[in-house]
């Protein structure tokens, strides 16, 4: 205090602030920045050199997992965003008894790690699932799909549709009402009330919810790792090469570039839709 | 929200009612058949099998030690993401400018990064440093470095929407130095940030996977990675009822966190 006392206040202010976030910066420098760093450069370090970042494309098992990654990716948003923009809007926009317990329903996986999300799609579709019991019990042999890519797929729109409601409906909830009833007094049909006034105001709000699935299906871990190590997928890939490989580097190069592909996901939705890009887990 | 609620119920009300009914059943008939399966004497057979609490206490004689650790790595997360997050969020608010946008950006990056790159980039980088590797404590970076960016987040959003500077030129003017002001004005009225802050935090450090499994040793082993070890390698029914201590554990702190953001809501 006594160095700061002798500054004008406004500096001492500045000063305050900076070493308010000084420990913050610095956990984050140590264990974030430079580790990513080291990522970086001792995935240049191994037998392929700097190349190694090119051999995601031209490794041909690297580019079908990345290629199988995002394609899987896309479809989870396409369906996630399908399915929660019309239960969201149902909800934001209908009260009926019941109606907490709906939301808090289908808000409750929120917390779920991707383990258990792998475990509920065995519950689901696995040897002694729901899916397998039902179809047996109908046509006599057993539908089992949780153990492949349709099994990640479902577990990852499992995963999503929480966070995508809850975006979905508070993005709802704060649309101006007067422009829906102005479109519907014009003669608008309900449809078109929903395709040119609805969607578009949601557009942010869906941007950044679509990035969010879009991101984590690309870089989970937990769910693939339960229901099947052979799912090609690129996290699976990554884990492959560290541990059974033995590869740092490869393994190294390629969470590097994984990273900075979720990171770009996240980061070009947020500059289409402004601030409003929330974190998800 | 009542203006927009249409009076009329037609055709459209139920096709919309029975298809979020059914999203909701698909996210509600894994967890349901879990639970029950976790205090089933034999799934296999059935419900008609009896039900029965030895998986419970078969899962607290093996794991035990995994949900002792989880809470321990939990609760000293959300001691570091407050000593930090309060403060770097209280510094970020004050300074409206790009850099505290800029600054808050990179903060964001360990939740976009995925886990598998962290918990890769800190083993390459400290795994080789003293016992780290061995301890808890490598485990617990990870975790505040994961949630330190929903903490901040949730603290910065409160404070962002009161009015923070006139609160603090009216304390200051009442002769109140920095720490008072700090400590009776501004956190008092961050409380329901820092409370949602901290149930995130906790939410989200027991039910770590992605970066704990790199990071954990055999003899550091957490909830989540109990919950992979018995998926693969015991009975469903240990498995579920392992998942079901860990429902258990993580209902409070939703119910808290949804409660709040109701009263949040109806709040002016």
């Amino acid at each position: 205090m006594s160095v700061t006392a002798r500054l004008d206040p406004q500096s001492r202010d500045s000063l305050r602030l900076a070493a308010l976030l000084a420990p913050t910066a610095a956990l984050f420098a140590a264990f974030f920045l430079l580790p990513l760093a080291r990522l970086f450069v001792i995935g240049g370090g191994g037998d392929e050199g700097w190349a190694v970042y090119a051999t995601i494309l031209t490794n041909r098992n690297h580019l079908d997992s990345l290629v199988a990654t995002l394609l899987l990716s896309a479809g989870v948003t396409a369906v996630t965003l399908a399915v929660s923009t019309v239960a969201g809007l149902f909800l934001v926009r209908h009260h009926f008894p019941g109606h907490a317990i709906l939301v808090a329903m289908l808000t409750f996986p929120l917390a779920f790690p991707g383990v258990v999300i792998g475990f509920m799609v065995i519950m689901m579709a696995g040897r002694q699932g729901l899916i397998g019991a039902v179809t047996q019990a109908l046509t006599g042999s057993k539908l089992v799909f949780a153990y492949s890519m349709t099994g990640l797929f479902l577990g990852y729109v499992y995963f999503s549709i929480p966070r995508v409601i809850l975006t979905v409906m508070a993005a709802a909830e704060k649309l101006d009402p007067r422009l829906e009833e102005a479109a519907r007094s014009l003669g608008a049909s309900p449809w078109r009330v929903v395709a040119d006034v609805i969607l578009p105001a949601l557009k942010p709000a869906l941007l950044s919810a679509g990035a969010i699935a879009f991101a984590t299906s690309m870089g989970a871990f937990g769910t693939a790792f339960t229901l099947a190590t052979r799912i090609n997928v690129l996290p699976m890939t990554i884990y492959t090469e560290f541990t059974l490989q033995a590869n740092i580097a490869t393994a190294a190069a390629l969470s590097f570039l994984l990273g900075l592909i979720t990171w770009a996901a996240l980061a070009l939705a947020r500059s289409f839709a402004g601030s409003s890009v929330a974190a998800a887990g | 929200m009542t203006t927009m609620t249409l009076s009329r119920r037609g055709l459209s009300f139920w096709a919309q009612l029975v298809f979020t009914l059914l999203v909701c059943a698909l996210l509600m008939a894994p967890v349901a058949m879990s639970m029950l399966a976790g205090v089933t004497a034999n799934y296999f057979v059935g419900i008609k099998s009896g039900l029965t609490l030895r998986w419970v206490e078969e899962v607290w004689r093996l794991y035990a030690d995994t949900i002792f650790l989880s809470l321990r790595i939990a609760f000293a997360c959300l001691g570091c993401t407050l000593l930090l997050g309060v403060p770097a969020a209280y510094a970020l608010a004050r300074r409206q400018g790009a850099v505290a946008r800029a600054v808050e950006e990179l903060l964001m990056m360990p939740v976009a990064v995925p886990g598998l790159a962290t918990a890769l980039a800190l083993i390459v980088t400290y795994g080789g440093v003293g016992d780290l590797r061995r301890s808890w404590l490598f485990i617990l970076i990870g975790h505040v470095l994961f949630t330190l960016p929903f903490m901040v987040r949730a603290v910065l959003a409160v404070m962002t929407s009161i009015d923070l500077k006139t609160l603090e030129e009216g304390a200051a003017s009442l002769g109140a130095g920095f720490a008072r002001r700090f400590f009776s004005v501004v956190l008092p009225n961050c409380r329901s940030g820092i409370l949602a802050g901290s149930l995130m935090v906790l939410t989200l450090s027991v039910g770590e996977f992605n970066l704990t499994w790199l990071l954990h040793t055999p003899m550091t082993k957490t909830l989540p990675v109990g919950l992979a070890d018995s998926y693969a390698s015991l009975r469903i029914e240990i498995g579920s009822a392992y998942t079901l201590v860990f429902f258990i554990m993580i209902v409070p702190s939703l119910i808290l966190l949804q409660w709040l953001a109701r009263h949040d809501r109806s709040a002016p």
